[in-house]
């Protein structure tokens, strides 16, 4: 089974990189875009066809190295 | 005195801490492989600078789960003195062993330059030889220096005096112009709530020299060894 790990910064942390995306997005003509925050993407191929045993493994990974904690957040996704 | 340098795969300032300690200071020296299981009877503990794993997933990421890592974690709960610069500090963040974490600096730009620090706190064996508010020029050179902790724990580190070093002008004023990545109330190093264990992202190994700029950085590593000598330090590896 497939779980896809998404890691972003905290709402609560200043995100330099996605300022200066919505910033280049915003010379190139595209004001609608408010806002960019930038973030990291994993697929992990997990031994099980449980998901929601999948979904507790990935989740358990992602505490423990995949995002920090302390400035990272992180959404799990299992294909199904 | 024995110092011991532990070298990661991408570290680069190993070389530089290691003169610093030996031919510098004139006190004896060792490199720790990232992989060996013996401090080989250090009495100090340098994590250098550099880019240990290549700053996979995050600078200093993967550094904790080297095989050494966990001699530095029990030599520190035995309050032996660990020195975490640059890539050192951040590997001592990643291993919780000081709190908080690094941000891209603030600027996007690696930052690579003399700045100067502010002495904030002189009980720790790596400032136990400096004045406080002594102003040190020390180079930096990193794109990863943005301290970040939430509100509480910056308040709580504040309270418990754990704030080593702040960035400042040369006349030691804390202003925005003289924080060169961005970091939360300016703080350039921390110490554990024990005090025996300090990052700072500025390299003094770098400046233990007038020929290399400047030789402020010396009092750091003169320190430690003026801590150790006088007792008030007792582990050893």
């Amino acid at each position: 089974m497939r779980a896809r790990v998404f890691v972003t910064l905290k709402p609560s942390v200043f995100d330099p990189q996605g300022r200066t995306i919505a910033d280049a997005l915003h010379s190139l003509g595209y004001a609608g875009v408010e806002d960019v925050r930038q973030g990291k993407y994993f697929e992990l191929d997990l031994a099980t066809n449980e998901a929601a045993q999948a979904r507790a493994l990935a989740a358990e990974v992602a505490d423990k190295l995949l995002a920090n904690p302390v400035i990272e957040s992180y959404r799990v996704e299992i294909d199904g | 005195m024995k110092f011991a340098i532990v070298t990661f795969p991408g570290s680069n300032c190993d070389q530089d801490a290691y003169h610093a300690a030996r031919d510098v200071l004139g006190e004896e020296a060792e490199y720790l492989w990232h992989k060996d299981t013996d401090l080989k009877g250090a009495d100090v503990i340098v994590l250098p600078g550099g880019f240990a794993h290549g700053d996979y997933l995050r600078c200093g990421a993967m550094a904790r789960f080297s095989p050494i890592m966990r001699e530095v974690q029990r030599f520190a709960a035995r309050g032996g003195p660990v020195l975490g610069i640059c890539n050192g500090f951040q590997v001592l963040l990643e291993a919780g062993l000081l709190p908080g974490a690094m941000l891209r600096n603030q600027s996007l730009k690696f930052r690579c330059e003399h700045v100067h620090i502010r002495v904030e706190q002189i009980d720790t064996p790596f400032t136990a030889a400096c004045r406080k508010d002594q102003v040190l020029k020390i180079p930096i050179a990193h794109g990863e220096g943005n301290y970040f902790a939430e509100p509480d724990v910056i308040a709580r580190l504040e309270r418990n005096r754990q704030v080593v070093f702040r960035y400042t002008t040369p006349d030691g004023e804390v202003a925005d112009a003289a924080n060169p990545n961005g970091s939360a109330a300016a703080i350039a190093g921390l110490c554990s709530e024990a005090r025996n264990v300090v990052g700072l992202m500025p390299h003094p190994e770098r400046a233990c020299e007038s020929v290399l700029g400047s030789a402020d950085g010396l009092v750091i590593f003169e320190s430690v060894v003026q801590s150790l000598k006088s007792g008030g330090l007792v582990a050893r590896a």
